[in-house]
Protein backbone atom coordinates (compact mmCIF):
# COMPACT_ATOMS: atom_id res chain seq x y z
CA UNK A 1 0.00 0.00 0.00
CA UNK A 2 1.32 3.34 -0.90
CA UNK A 3 1.04 5.88 1.74
CA UNK A 4 -0.59 9.07 0.66
CA UNK A 5 -0.05 11.77 3.16
CA UNK A 6 -2.73 14.32 3.36
CA UNK A 7 -2.02 17.67 4.80
CA UNK A 8 -3.12 17.50 8.38
CA UNK A 9 -5.57 20.03 9.69
CA UNK A 10 -8.22 19.91 12.33
CA UNK A 11 -11.27 18.35 10.74
CA UNK A 12 -13.91 20.98 10.77
CA UNK A 13 -17.61 20.71 10.13
CA UNK A 14 -20.08 23.50 9.96
CA UNK A 15 -22.88 22.47 12.28
CA UNK A 16 -25.02 25.54 11.83
CA UNK A 17 -27.40 24.05 9.22
CA UNK A 18 -27.86 20.95 11.31
CA UNK A 19 -28.64 22.97 14.39
CA UNK A 20 -31.01 25.13 12.37
CA UNK A 21 -32.76 22.07 11.07
CA UNK A 22 -32.92 20.57 14.53
CA UNK A 23 -34.53 23.70 15.90
CA UNK A 24 -36.94 23.78 13.03
CA UNK A 25 -37.94 20.18 13.65
CA UNK A 26 -38.29 20.67 17.37
CA UNK A 27 -40.44 23.72 16.79
CA UNK A 28 -42.55 21.80 14.31
CA UNK A 29 -43.07 18.88 16.66
CA UNK A 30 -43.75 21.23 19.51
CA UNK A 31 -46.51 22.95 17.59
CA UNK A 32 -48.10 19.85 16.11
CA UNK A 33 -47.69 17.51 19.07
CA UNK A 34 -50.87 16.21 20.56
CA UNK A 35 -50.23 15.61 24.18
CA UNK A 36 -51.27 12.32 25.57
CA UNK A 37 -54.27 12.94 27.64
CA UNK A 38 -53.63 12.42 31.31
CA UNK A 39 -57.34 12.31 31.89
CA UNK A 40 -58.81 8.93 32.74
CA UNK A 41 -61.42 9.32 30.03
CA UNK A 42 -61.40 10.31 26.40
CA UNK A 43 -64.08 12.79 25.44
CA UNK A 44 -63.75 14.71 22.21
CA UNK A 45 -66.03 17.74 22.53
CA UNK A 46 -68.12 18.96 19.58
CA UNK A 47 -67.06 21.91 17.44
CA UNK A 48 -68.64 25.32 17.81
CA UNK A 49 -67.78 28.92 16.99
CA UNK A 50 -67.94 30.16 20.56
CA UNK A 51 -64.87 32.02 21.80
CA UNK A 52 -65.69 32.02 25.51
CA UNK A 53 -62.80 30.57 27.48
CA UNK A 54 -63.15 28.00 30.18
CA UNK A 55 -63.52 29.97 33.42
CA UNK A 56 -60.83 29.84 36.08
CA UNK A 57 -62.82 28.42 38.96
CA UNK A 58 -64.65 25.56 37.43
CA UNK A 59 -66.33 22.30 38.26
CA UNK A 60 -65.96 20.07 35.25
CA UNK A 61 -68.06 17.01 34.55
CA UNK A 62 -66.76 14.86 31.72
CA UNK A 63 -69.15 12.50 29.98
CA UNK A 64 -67.94 9.87 27.55
CA UNK A 65 -69.92 8.12 24.82
CA UNK A 66 -71.02 5.41 27.24
CA UNK A 67 -72.55 8.08 29.48
CA UNK A 68 -70.06 7.63 32.33
CA UNK A 69 -69.67 10.77 34.43
CA UNK A 70 -66.27 11.94 35.68
CA UNK A 71 -65.78 14.73 38.16
CA UNK A 72 -63.13 17.42 38.46
CA UNK A 73 -62.91 20.71 40.34
CA UNK A 74 -60.20 23.35 40.28
CA UNK A 75 -58.32 24.61 43.30
CA UNK A 76 -56.14 22.69 45.72
CA UNK A 77 -57.77 24.12 48.83
CA UNK A 78 -61.21 23.47 47.45
CA UNK A 79 -60.36 19.85 46.73
CA UNK A 80 -58.96 19.24 50.19
CA UNK A 81 -62.06 20.65 51.83
CA UNK A 82 -64.27 18.80 49.38
CA UNK A 83 -62.87 15.39 50.25
CA UNK A 84 -63.14 16.14 53.97
CA UNK A 85 -66.77 17.08 53.48
CA UNK A 86 -67.48 13.97 51.45
CA UNK A 87 -65.90 11.88 54.18
CA UNK A 88 -68.41 13.30 56.64
CA UNK A 89 -71.31 12.75 54.30
CA UNK A 90 -70.34 9.14 53.67
CA UNK A 91 -69.42 7.84 57.15
CA UNK A 92 -68.35 4.47 55.76
CA UNK A 93 -65.40 5.96 53.90
CA UNK A 94 -62.17 7.17 55.33
CA UNK A 95 -59.13 8.80 53.79
CA UNK A 96 -55.71 9.26 55.30
CA UNK A 97 -54.12 12.70 55.35
CA UNK A 98 -51.76 11.48 52.64
CA UNK A 99 -54.66 10.45 50.44
CA UNK A 100 -56.33 13.82 50.93
CA UNK A 101 -53.12 15.53 49.86
CA UNK A 102 -52.91 13.31 46.81
CA UNK A 103 -56.53 13.97 45.96
CA UNK A 104 -55.85 17.71 46.11
CA UNK A 105 -53.47 17.50 43.17
CA UNK A 106 -55.28 14.77 41.26
CA UNK A 107 -57.29 15.55 38.15
CA UNK A 108 -60.48 14.05 36.87
CA UNK A 109 -61.79 10.87 38.45
CA UNK A 110 -64.79 8.66 37.84
CA UNK A 111 -64.94 6.24 40.76
CA UNK A 112 -67.80 5.69 43.16
CA UNK A 113 -66.79 6.91 46.60
CA UNK A 114 -66.43 3.34 47.89
CA UNK A 115 -63.53 2.78 45.50
CA UNK A 116 -62.02 6.23 45.69
CA UNK A 117 -59.66 5.51 48.54
CA UNK A 118 -58.20 2.51 46.73
CA UNK A 119 -58.05 4.52 43.51
CA UNK A 120 -56.07 7.39 45.04
CA UNK A 121 -53.45 5.04 46.46
CA UNK A 122 -53.20 2.85 43.36
CA UNK A 123 -50.27 3.01 40.98
CA UNK A 124 -50.76 4.27 37.45
CA UNK A 125 -51.38 0.89 35.91
CA UNK A 126 -54.01 -0.11 38.43
CA UNK A 127 -55.58 3.33 38.06
CA UNK A 128 -55.88 2.79 34.35
CA UNK A 129 -57.53 -0.57 34.87
CA UNK A 130 -59.95 0.93 37.36
CA UNK A 131 -60.75 3.73 34.91
CA UNK A 132 -61.53 1.23 32.19
CA UNK A 133 -63.79 -0.79 34.43
CA UNK A 134 -65.60 2.01 36.24
CA UNK A 135 -69.18 2.90 35.45
CA UNK A 136 -68.48 6.52 36.35
CA UNK A 137 -69.76 8.38 39.36
CA UNK A 138 -73.21 7.02 40.24
CA UNK A 139 -75.96 9.50 39.49
CA UNK A 140 -79.22 7.60 39.68
CA UNK A 141 -81.79 8.75 42.18
CA UNK A 142 -81.13 5.94 44.68
CA UNK A 143 -77.42 6.57 44.90
CA UNK A 144 -76.79 10.04 43.60
CA UNK A 145 -73.14 10.56 44.49
CA UNK A 146 -72.64 13.04 41.68
CA UNK A 147 -75.23 15.30 43.26
CA UNK A 148 -73.35 15.15 46.56
CA UNK A 149 -70.07 15.95 44.84
CA UNK A 150 -71.73 18.95 43.22
CA UNK A 151 -73.25 20.29 46.43
CA UNK A 152 -70.17 19.66 48.55
CA UNK A 153 -67.94 20.97 45.76
CA UNK A 154 -69.78 24.26 45.78
CA UNK A 155 -69.73 24.44 49.59
CA UNK A 156 -66.02 23.63 49.66
CA UNK A 157 -65.34 26.28 47.04
CA UNK A 158 -67.17 28.97 49.00
CA UNK A 159 -65.46 27.93 52.23
CA UNK A 160 -62.05 28.03 50.57
CA UNK A 161 -62.75 31.37 48.91
CA UNK A 162 -63.80 32.92 52.20
CA UNK A 163 -60.73 31.50 53.91
CA UNK A 164 -58.66 33.24 51.26
CA UNK A 165 -60.39 36.54 51.92
CA UNK A 166 -62.59 36.69 48.85
CA UNK A 167 -65.46 39.09 49.28
CA UNK A 168 -69.01 38.51 48.11
CA UNK A 169 -68.34 40.83 45.19
CA UNK A 170 -65.38 38.75 44.07
CA UNK A 171 -67.43 35.62 44.37
CA UNK A 172 -70.12 37.07 42.16
CA UNK A 173 -67.63 38.00 39.48
CA UNK A 174 -65.31 35.05 39.75
CA UNK A 175 -67.44 32.41 41.36
CA UNK A 176 -67.57 28.72 40.67
CA UNK A 177 -68.81 27.87 37.19
CA UNK A 178 -70.08 24.55 35.98
CA UNK A 179 -68.63 23.07 32.82
CA UNK A 180 -69.73 19.97 30.99
CA UNK A 181 -67.39 18.26 28.60
CA UNK A 182 -69.22 15.60 26.69
CA UNK A 183 -68.05 13.61 23.71
CA UNK A 184 -69.55 14.84 20.45
CA UNK A 185 -71.13 11.46 19.75
CA UNK A 186 -72.77 10.99 23.12
CA UNK A 187 -76.50 10.45 23.08
CA UNK A 188 -78.13 13.62 24.32
CA UNK A 189 -80.19 11.73 26.88
CA UNK A 190 -76.97 10.83 28.70
CA UNK A 191 -75.88 14.44 28.86
CA UNK A 192 -79.38 15.39 29.93
CA UNK A 193 -79.16 13.03 32.89
CA UNK A 194 -76.16 14.90 34.23
CA UNK A 195 -77.76 18.26 33.52
CA UNK A 196 -80.87 17.15 35.39
CA UNK A 197 -78.73 16.34 38.44
CA UNK A 198 -77.58 19.97 38.36
CA UNK A 199 -81.05 21.32 37.74
CA UNK A 200 -82.45 19.44 40.71
CA UNK A 201 -79.85 21.33 42.74
CA UNK A 202 -80.88 24.72 41.38
CA UNK A 203 -77.94 25.12 39.03
CA UNK A 204 -79.03 26.20 35.58
CA UNK A 205 -76.10 27.83 33.87
CA UNK A 206 -73.44 25.73 32.18
CA UNK A 207 -70.36 26.14 30.10
CA UNK A 208 -70.32 23.43 27.49
CA UNK A 209 -66.76 22.66 26.45
CA UNK A 210 -66.33 22.90 22.68
CA UNK A 211 -63.59 22.77 20.09
CA UNK A 212 -63.13 25.92 18.10
CA UNK A 213 -64.42 25.62 14.55
CA UNK A 214 -62.53 27.11 11.62
CA UNK A 215 -62.50 30.88 11.66
CA UNK A 216 -64.36 31.22 8.36
CA UNK A 217 -67.55 30.42 10.19
CA UNK A 218 -66.81 32.96 12.86
CA UNK A 219 -69.73 34.92 14.23
CA UNK A 220 -68.61 38.28 12.91
CA UNK A 221 -67.82 36.93 9.46
CA UNK A 222 -71.33 35.56 9.17
CA UNK A 223 -73.06 38.75 10.06
CA UNK A 224 -70.98 41.00 7.87
CA UNK A 225 -71.46 38.66 4.92
CA UNK A 226 -75.19 39.10 5.20
CA UNK B 1 -17.31 21.48 16.52
CA UNK B 2 -18.53 24.51 14.74
CA UNK B 3 -16.07 26.96 13.45
CA UNK B 4 -16.32 30.51 12.35
CA UNK B 5 -13.74 31.19 9.74
CA UNK B 6 -12.81 34.78 9.55
CA UNK B 7 -11.99 35.68 5.96
CA UNK B 8 -12.64 39.37 6.11
CA UNK B 9 -9.42 40.45 7.71
CA UNK B 10 -6.51 41.61 5.66
CA UNK B 11 -7.97 42.86 2.43
CA UNK B 12 -9.60 46.06 1.37
CA UNK B 13 -7.94 48.60 3.56
CA UNK B 14 -4.49 48.16 2.08
CA UNK B 15 -2.94 47.52 5.42
CA UNK B 16 -1.42 44.11 5.70
CA UNK B 17 -2.43 42.48 8.90
CA UNK B 18 -0.93 39.44 10.40
CA UNK B 19 -3.06 36.46 9.43
CA UNK B 20 -5.51 35.83 12.21
CA UNK B 21 -6.20 32.31 13.30
CA UNK B 22 -9.69 31.13 12.42
CA UNK B 23 -12.03 31.95 15.30
CA UNK B 24 -13.65 28.79 16.43
CA UNK B 25 -16.26 28.39 19.07
CA UNK B 26 -17.63 25.29 20.62
CA UNK B 27 -21.38 25.60 20.27
CA UNK B 28 -22.22 22.24 21.79
CA UNK B 29 -23.08 23.47 25.29
CA UNK B 30 -25.31 26.17 23.86
CA UNK B 31 -27.12 23.72 21.64
CA UNK B 32 -27.43 21.28 24.52
CA UNK B 33 -28.91 23.94 26.70
CA UNK B 34 -31.26 25.07 23.97
CA UNK B 35 -32.53 21.55 23.49
CA UNK B 36 -32.91 21.11 27.22
CA UNK B 37 -34.96 24.30 27.46
CA UNK B 38 -37.08 23.34 24.50
CA UNK B 39 -37.74 19.92 25.95
CA UNK B 40 -38.70 21.50 29.24
CA UNK B 41 -41.10 23.95 27.63
CA UNK B 42 -42.63 21.25 25.48
CA UNK B 43 -43.31 19.12 28.52
CA UNK B 44 -44.41 21.93 30.77
CA UNK B 45 -46.50 23.84 28.27
CA UNK B 46 -50.16 23.89 29.07
CA UNK B 47 -52.34 23.57 26.06
CA UNK B 48 -54.52 26.48 25.10
CA UNK B 49 -57.52 26.55 27.37
CA UNK B 50 -60.53 24.95 25.74
CA UNK B 51 -63.39 27.09 24.55
CA UNK B 52 -66.82 26.83 26.04
CA UNK B 53 -70.36 27.75 25.14
CA UNK B 54 -72.76 29.04 27.73
CA UNK B 55 -76.17 27.49 27.92
CA UNK B 56 -78.80 28.38 30.46
CA UNK B 57 -81.40 25.75 31.17
CA UNK B 58 -84.80 26.62 32.61
CA UNK B 59 -86.06 25.50 35.96
CA UNK B 60 -87.95 22.27 35.92
CA UNK B 61 -91.61 23.09 35.52
CA UNK B 62 -93.64 21.57 38.31
CA UNK B 63 -96.84 21.36 36.32
CA UNK B 64 -98.40 22.80 33.21
CA UNK B 65 -99.64 25.97 34.85
CA UNK B 66 -96.12 27.21 35.56
CA UNK B 67 -95.07 26.86 31.95
CA UNK B 68 -94.60 30.15 30.19
CA UNK B 69 -97.20 31.08 27.66
CA UNK B 70 -95.70 31.73 24.28
CA UNK B 71 -96.80 33.37 21.10
CA UNK B 72 -96.60 30.57 18.57
CA UNK B 73 -96.51 32.94 15.63
CA UNK B 74 -92.93 33.74 16.58
CA UNK B 75 -91.96 30.15 17.14
CA UNK B 76 -89.70 27.99 15.05
CA UNK B 77 -89.12 24.43 16.17
CA UNK B 78 -86.03 22.48 15.28
CA UNK B 79 -86.37 18.71 15.41
CA UNK B 80 -83.13 16.83 15.82
CA UNK B 81 -83.37 13.22 14.73
CA UNK B 82 -81.14 10.36 15.66
CA UNK B 83 -78.85 10.73 12.67
CA UNK B 84 -76.75 13.68 11.64
CA UNK B 85 -78.74 14.34 8.50
CA UNK B 86 -82.14 14.16 10.18
CA UNK B 87 -82.62 17.79 11.04
CA UNK B 88 -86.01 19.31 10.39
CA UNK B 89 -87.80 22.49 11.29
CA UNK B 90 -91.31 23.84 11.25
CA UNK B 91 -92.84 27.19 12.06
CA UNK B 92 -95.65 28.01 14.42
CA UNK B 93 -97.63 25.48 16.37
CA UNK B 94 -97.45 21.76 15.69
CA UNK B 95 -100.57 20.22 14.21
CA UNK B 96 -100.06 16.52 13.56
CA UNK B 97 -102.02 16.50 10.30
CA UNK B 98 -101.08 19.73 8.63
CA UNK B 99 -97.65 20.80 9.90
CA UNK B 100 -95.06 20.49 7.20
CA UNK B 101 -91.53 19.53 8.24
CA UNK B 102 -88.66 20.95 6.23
CA UNK B 103 -85.29 19.32 5.96
CA UNK B 104 -82.37 21.56 6.91
CA UNK B 105 -78.76 21.37 8.09
CA UNK B 106 -76.18 23.41 9.97
CA UNK B 107 -74.27 24.61 6.94
CA UNK B 108 -73.94 28.23 5.95
CA UNK B 109 -77.01 28.09 3.71
CA UNK B 110 -79.04 25.84 5.94
CA UNK B 111 -80.85 26.75 9.11
CA UNK B 112 -78.71 29.83 9.57
CA UNK B 113 -80.13 31.49 6.47
CA UNK B 114 -83.68 30.76 7.55
CA UNK B 115 -83.16 32.25 10.98
CA UNK B 116 -81.25 35.22 9.60
CA UNK B 117 -84.33 36.09 7.58
CA UNK B 118 -86.73 35.54 10.44
CA UNK B 119 -84.55 37.45 12.83
CA UNK B 120 -83.61 40.21 10.35
CA UNK B 121 -84.96 43.07 12.44
CA UNK B 122 -83.00 42.01 15.51
CA UNK B 123 -79.87 41.36 13.49
CA UNK B 124 -80.03 44.82 11.93
CA UNK B 125 -80.22 46.33 15.38
CA UNK B 126 -77.32 44.18 16.60
CA UNK B 127 -75.19 45.13 13.60
CA UNK B 128 -75.96 48.78 14.26
CA UNK B 129 -74.83 48.36 17.86
CA UNK B 130 -71.69 46.52 16.79
CA UNK B 131 -70.79 49.33 14.44
CA UNK B 132 -71.32 51.91 17.18
CA UNK B 133 -69.08 49.88 19.46
CA UNK B 134 -66.39 49.58 16.80
CA UNK B 135 -66.41 53.32 16.19
CA UNK B 136 -66.14 53.90 19.93
CA UNK B 137 -69.46 55.73 19.98
CA UNK B 138 -70.72 53.69 22.92
CA UNK B 139 -68.88 51.95 25.75
CA UNK B 140 -68.81 48.17 26.10
CA UNK B 141 -71.20 48.17 29.06
CA UNK B 142 -73.80 50.13 27.16
CA UNK B 143 -73.37 47.83 24.18
CA UNK B 144 -74.03 44.78 26.30
CA UNK B 145 -77.08 46.35 27.84
CA UNK B 146 -78.49 47.41 24.49
CA UNK B 147 -77.63 44.03 23.00
CA UNK B 148 -79.54 42.12 25.62
CA UNK B 149 -82.45 44.53 25.23
CA UNK B 150 -82.44 43.99 21.48
CA UNK B 151 -82.28 40.19 21.53
CA UNK B 152 -84.87 39.89 24.28
CA UNK B 153 -87.35 42.03 22.39
CA UNK B 154 -90.88 40.82 23.09
CA UNK B 155 -91.48 40.34 19.37
CA UNK B 156 -88.18 38.59 18.71
CA UNK B 157 -88.58 35.17 17.12
CA UNK B 158 -87.73 32.24 19.32
CA UNK B 159 -86.59 28.72 18.65
CA UNK B 160 -87.37 25.49 20.44
CA UNK B 161 -84.81 22.76 19.92
CA UNK B 162 -86.42 19.37 20.37
CA UNK B 163 -84.42 16.24 20.89
CA UNK B 164 -84.90 12.50 20.94
CA UNK B 165 -83.12 10.42 23.58
CA UNK B 166 -80.67 9.18 20.94
CA UNK B 167 -79.99 12.57 19.37
CA UNK B 168 -76.26 13.14 19.19
CA UNK B 169 -74.91 15.75 21.59
CA UNK B 170 -72.93 17.46 18.83
CA UNK B 171 -76.13 18.26 16.96
CA UNK B 172 -77.62 19.91 20.03
CA UNK B 173 -74.47 22.00 20.42
CA UNK B 174 -74.52 22.67 16.67
CA UNK B 175 -78.08 23.96 16.91
CA UNK B 176 -77.34 26.26 19.85
CA UNK B 177 -74.23 27.48 18.08
CA UNK B 178 -76.28 28.42 15.02
CA UNK B 179 -78.72 30.28 17.23
CA UNK B 180 -75.86 32.18 18.84
CA UNK B 181 -74.61 33.17 15.41
CA UNK B 182 -77.93 34.64 14.36
CA UNK B 183 -78.57 36.34 17.71
CA UNK B 184 -81.52 34.21 18.71
CA UNK B 185 -81.28 34.31 22.48
CA UNK B 186 -84.80 33.21 23.19
CA UNK B 187 -84.58 29.49 22.88
CA UNK B 188 -85.16 26.31 24.76
CA UNK B 189 -84.10 22.70 24.57
CA UNK B 190 -86.93 20.24 25.09
CA UNK B 191 -87.75 16.61 24.66
CA UNK B 192 -89.62 15.85 21.48
CA UNK B 193 -93.31 15.07 21.84
CA UNK B 194 -94.44 11.67 20.61
CA UNK B 195 -96.52 13.20 17.80
CA UNK B 196 -93.51 15.14 16.56
CA UNK B 197 -91.29 12.08 16.71
CA UNK B 198 -93.81 10.19 14.58
CA UNK B 199 -93.94 13.01 12.06
CA UNK B 200 -90.16 13.06 11.96
CA UNK B 201 -89.92 9.35 11.33
CA UNK B 202 -92.52 9.57 8.59
CA UNK B 203 -90.64 12.39 6.94
CA UNK B 204 -87.37 10.47 7.11
CA UNK B 205 -89.00 7.43 5.50
CA UNK B 206 -90.58 9.65 2.84
CA UNK B 207 -87.27 11.25 1.94
CA UNK B 208 -85.62 7.88 1.66
CA UNK B 209 -88.30 6.80 -0.82
CA UNK B 210 -87.65 9.87 -2.89
CA UNK B 211 -83.98 9.11 -3.27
Amino acid sequence: MSKVKKPKSAPSLDMTPMVDLAFLLVTFFMLTAKFRNMEPVQADPPAATSLVQLPENVMLITIDTAGRAFFDISGKGTRTKLLERMMQRYPGTSFTQEQIDQFAVMGTFGQPIENLSAYISADNETKKKMDDRTKGIPLDSLNNQLGDWILEGYAAFVEDAQANGMTKEDLKKNGLRYAIKADANTDYEKVQKVIDVFREREIFQFNMVTNLKGSETNADAVLTAN
Amino acid sequence: MAEIIDNSGGDGKGKKKAKKPAVSMDMTPMVDLAFLLLTFFVLAATLAKPKTMEIIYPKKAQDDTTKTKVNFQLATTLLLGEKDNEIFYYSGMFKPDSTQLYLTDFSKDGFRKIMLNKNARINDRVNQLKKLLQDNMIPQSQYEEEYSKAVNDSLAPFVVVKTLPKTKYKNVIGAIDELNLVNVRKRAIQDMAESEAIALRQKVAELKLDN
